[in-house]
């Protein structure tokens, strides 16, 4: 297993990005679900075992400061393509976690040749064809938090019993995820047609049981996307990275190594 | 002294042993359960009420709006306070108010205030709220910039109503390449301001800067003295001195013609469930981003089931006990609202008389006798104890409009 990750923060465009960073070899940008991310997660170790990983949190979520000025998930695509040329890397594998998958997409669609291979795990972003993004405005944070998950006790597992600081990360993410994506809720209307340009194969990762974003959606990436496959995982809801680490760490690890 | 009627227009015909079953009342409770023939019924009751309640002598209507809950029906202020303008005579029209952030164009509400203020011929008193979290999620509207849209839309509000047009809006959240409504209030500068609210001390701080009076909705005598010490304290920093015309206060008041059928009635008051909006999850009252992150942490125990609502849920004995709640006789209301009156020192004063089930007879008699013999009563109280109100006192209708503003030193005591 991977050890020795590094944390640092990288200031730019006006925000103060908190990176984590381990392992060697390809480099991989992971972009985390809108409920931000614990700063461990197993799927984060098995990657840094074979890959350059880098795991930023969103600026406004978890550990980077809020910038007053964000307000559209497109500002965060645009810092995250900074992010990357302040540090100096090229044909990344960007691999996005429900909310960061929506935030991968934009991406891919901003520099259509520059990514190797971009991984969308239950992604968030395109108007699901046949039912809605499940609403966390009307539940509580845990209910919320709970819904992504296939079985409870995965998510036992990873956020044992909830801390009134995990609450408070969880209320700083949901006001982060209103700031820039109220309105539609957690989608991009234009997306649909601009994912067409996106060069880079696309892997397409949906948790059979996934409670937050209808499998609709991930069809429908895997349509749009010129190179792109669906791969479904089962006993997996929405967090597949929480609760099937290891299986979508080889999926995953198996598709950046594909010729 | 300005002494108002409100109620909140209750939607009483709805099945409240199925909003018990589902486990709330708000937002999120199906309109199935919406009966328009009641519906209809009970606005024309309402409408009815306040003609009446001019009739007995009653000056001022409060009013306000709120959605998806049966706990209010009025879903637009502007509808009744329209309405009012053209059937009644004399007595102010107040609205605490219209929640600005919900409006997608501020201009377009400028225009209807300035056409209700010149049909009621000068009677308007526009007050602006932010608008509960329901209210954001009911209408779609972003509760992450609520406070901001507030702002920004009031001063777009003001401005269309005192500055020359055509002007250009480049605002944050809105931007108007053309303002120049051509209707414009009948009052000047500009009809005035008032700012109700209960708990967030931002709002309170925001009021006493702009000098508009804050309106205490229904808080205990306590809570109400401890947001006039913020209040005055902020009013010194800006250079004047706060005193009753910047102060109004609600309460719960019922009075009947005996003890028994008021508190019988007053009991209402609690009639959703002892929720002043109903039962809803705290999450739809305080949206993320909707309320002061000073709050945060309490907040987010409360939201998960882990900790008490922090406004609490008093028993009617305990509202009772506390002054939130009267109800009598006039006799025996009157010297009970004089020592509120005494204690607090409002120049306005909002009386909300009827709720829930109360009958349209009971609810008659209320204003009728609120009319004829409490709130002349209380004026004369208000007389006696110099409790000055706006009007009487001429004051400005806004900071900028002062006459006697001066650098108070901070620690004036």
């Amino acid at each position: 297993m991977a050890t020795g990750w590094g944390e640092r923060v990288v200031e730019l465009t006006g925000a103060k990005l908190h990176l984590a960073r381990a392992g060697s070899g390809r480099p991989v940008l992971v972009l985390h679900h809108d409920i931000g991310s614990p700063d461990r997660l197993p799927f984060y170790d098995a990657l840094a075992s074979r890959f350059d990983v880098l795991v930023p949190h969103h600026p406004g979520y978890g550990k980077s400061e809020r910038p007053q000025y964000l307000r559209s998930v497109r500002d965060v695509a645009v810092i995250y393509q900074s992010l990357l040329a302040e540090l100096g890397i090229e044909r990344a594998t960007l691999i996005g976690l429900g909310f960061g998958g929506w935030i991968a997409a934009e991406m891919a669609t901003m520099a259509p040749r520059e990514f190797h291979r971009l991984v969308l795990v239950g992604a968030m972003g395109l108007k699901p064809p046949d039912g809605d993004i499940f609403d966390q405005a009307i539940v509580s944070y845990i209910d919320y938090a709970c819904a992504g998950f296939h079985d409870q006790q995965a998510f036992a597992k990873v956020y044992g019993d909830v801390t009134t600081d995990q609450l408070v990360e969880w209320d700083l993410c949901r006001e982060m995820s209103f700031r820039i994506a109220w309105k539609p809720y957690m989608y991009n209307p234009t997306l649909p047609q601009l994912l067409g340009g996106v060069r880079a194969p696309a892997l397409v990762v949906w948790g059979e049981d996934d409670k937050i974003v209808p499998r609709s959606a991930g069809e429908r990436y895997a349509d749009l996307l010129r190179n792109a496959r669906l791969e479904i995982v089962r006993a997996a809801g929405h967090c597949v990275d929480m609760e099937q680490p290891e299986q979508l760490a080889r999926l995953v690890g198996a598709f950046i190594d594909e010729n | 002294m300005h002494v108002m009627y409100f109620t909140e227009q209750p939607m009483s015909a709805y099945p409240a042993n199925i909003g018990l079953e589902v486990g709330h009342t708000a937002l999120m409770f199906s309109n199935k359960y919406f009966d328009p023939v009641a519906g209809s019924r009970l606005y024309n009751e309402y409408l009815e009420h306040y003609i009446y309640a001019e009739e007995q002598g009653v000056e001022g209507f409060m009013l306000n709006e709120h959605h998806n809950a049966p706990f209010c029906m009025q879903a637009k202020c502007n509808i009744f306070a329209s309405i009012l303008a053209a059937v009644t005579k004399k007595a102010k029209i107040v609205l605490l108010g219209n929640p600005l952030p919900l409006t997608e164009n501020p201009v377009r509400l400028a225009e209807e205030l300035a056409m209700i203020d010149m049909i009621s011929k000068g009677r308007l008193v526009p007050g602006i709220v932010r608008g509960g979290g329901q209210e954001s999620l009911a209408a779609g509207v972003n509760p992450a910039y609520n406070r901001e849209r507030f702002q920004e839309a009031h001063d777009l509000i003001v401005a269309a109503w005192t500055r020359e047009g055509p002007f250009r809006w480049e605002g944050t959240h809105y931007q108007h390449r053309v303002v120049n409504p051509w209707a414009v209030p009948l009052q000047k500068p500009h009809p005035r301001i008032w700012v109700p609210g209960v708990l967030s001390q931002e709002t309170i701080i925001w009021a006493a800067q702009q000098r508009y009076p804050y309106i205490a909705l229904n808080t205990s005598i306590e809570a109400t003295k401890k947001i006039w010490e913020l209040y005055d304290r902020v009013a010194l920093e800006t250079g004047y001195v706060a005193g009753p015309e910047n102060r109004g206060y609600l309460q719960q008041v019922h009075v009947s013609d005996s003890e028994e059928k008021a508190e019988k009635n007053a009991r209402q008051f609690l009639w959703m469930q002892g929720e002043f909006t109903g039962l809803a999850h705290p999450v739809w009252s305080n949206p993320s981003g909707y309320f002061s992150p000073s709050l945060r942490r309490n907040f987010v125990e409360f939201a998960v089931g882990r900790a008490e609502n922090p406004r609490g849920r008093p028993t009617f004995e305990q509202q009772v006990a506390d002054g939130r709640v009267f109800f009598g006789t006039p006799k025996t209301v009157i010297p009970k609202l004089r020592r509120v009156l005494e204690e607090t020192r409002p120049s306005i004063y909002g009386i909300w008389g009827n709720d829930g089930t109360v009958s349209n007879e009971d609810a008659r008699t209320c204003i009728r006798l609120l009319g004829q013999e409490v709130m002349p009563a209380m004026r004369e109280i208000g007389k006696e104890l110099g409790l000055t109100d706006p009007f009487e006192a001429n004051a400005p209708v806004h900071l900028r409009y002062s006459t006697d503003l001066k650098q108070m030193p901070q620690a004036a005591e």
